[in-house]
């Protein structure tokens, strides 16, 4: 498996570090209800076909990425700095 | 007050010949991370111009005479041979990593085959020309690797690593020099 990272290019994968869904990087507001931390925190889905997921270049840039994949065919069809997002 | 003695990094270490490649250590020197603050890519490319360099883009690095800018990440760079000019510092952040780094340099036309035994990027001329400069793995360790002549790249790593990367890197040529040698 290799990773186009934004900055440094084309990279094997041995160089990322997986951390999760793409759903950690909306976090709930200060005094959310409950609910909203519990999806925050535990409630994922498990799709069969494209998935975002948070990857960060340790051993590279050291930037966080955003990953869009395909969970049946493996194909990776993006891949975006977090850094300079909307609210990063 | 304890008396400290300042050492080299590569103190006493003798350049190696393997192979046809040389593997040498490189002198300290003054190495200081200018990291930019937001919008402050404009002031810091104004203090910059004093030392003749503008800041690299991603994978590149930049010289004058014997000082340089490396890309070392998003919106970063190392200044090394050099003290920051006046004037940059409020436009980036700035921190002193002299004495922090050691850097090798591997030269010989097989160079870029020997690292490609550490190193999963492609460091042939072709992918890693003049003037190039990335964040790589060697191995294990988090490197700065820079191509310096047609036929010679540096490879930096956190000082405390210095005796495990020339380990890695002897070995690699020892190995590199015996299948040559079987090879005929």
């Amino acid at each position: 498996m290799r990773l186009t990272c934004p900055l440094c290019g084309d990279r094997d994968r041995r160089e990322f570090h997986y951390y999760g869904s793409d759903a950690y990087l909306d976090r709930p507001a200060e005094g959310a209800a409950p609910a909203a931390w519990d999806d925050y925190l535990h409630n994922r889905d498990n799709p069969a076909g494209l998935t975002k997921d948070l990857w960060y270049h340790e051993q590279g840039c050291a930037q966080w990425l955003v990953v869009t994949r395909n969970t049946v065919t493996h194909e990776v069809s993006a891949v975006e700095l977090v850094a300079g997002r909307a609210g990063a | 007050m304890p008396e400290l003695i300042a050492k080299e990094a590569w103190q006493g270490q003798a350049a190696v010949t393997r192979a046809g490649l040389v593997l040498a250590p490189l002198q300290d020197r003054p190495i200081w991370s200018v990291a930019l603050f937001p919008g402050g890519a404009d002031g810091a490319a104004t203090a910059l111009e004093s030392l003749g360099l503008g800041f690299p883009e991603p994978n590149r690095w930049v010289s004058a005479a014997e000082v340089r800018l490396v890309w070392t990440g998003r919106a970063q760079a190392f200044l090394m041979g050099a003290e920051p000019p006046a004037g940059l510092a409020g436009h980036a952040a700035v921190t002193d990593q002299s004495g922090g780094w050691a850097g090798v340099s591997l030269s010989g036309p097989a160079g870029p085959e020997a690292l490609a035994r550490l190193v999963p990027v492609d460091l042939r001329p072709g992918s890693f020309p003049a003037g190039a400069a990335i964040r790589a793995p060697v191995n294990h360790m988090s490197a700065v690797i820079l191509r310096t002549g047609p036929e010679t790249v540096e490879v930096w790593v956190f000082r405390s690593m210095a005796r495990t990367l020339w380990h890695e890197l002897t070995e690699v040529l020892a190995r590199f020099e015996a299948r040559a040698t079987v090879a005929g």
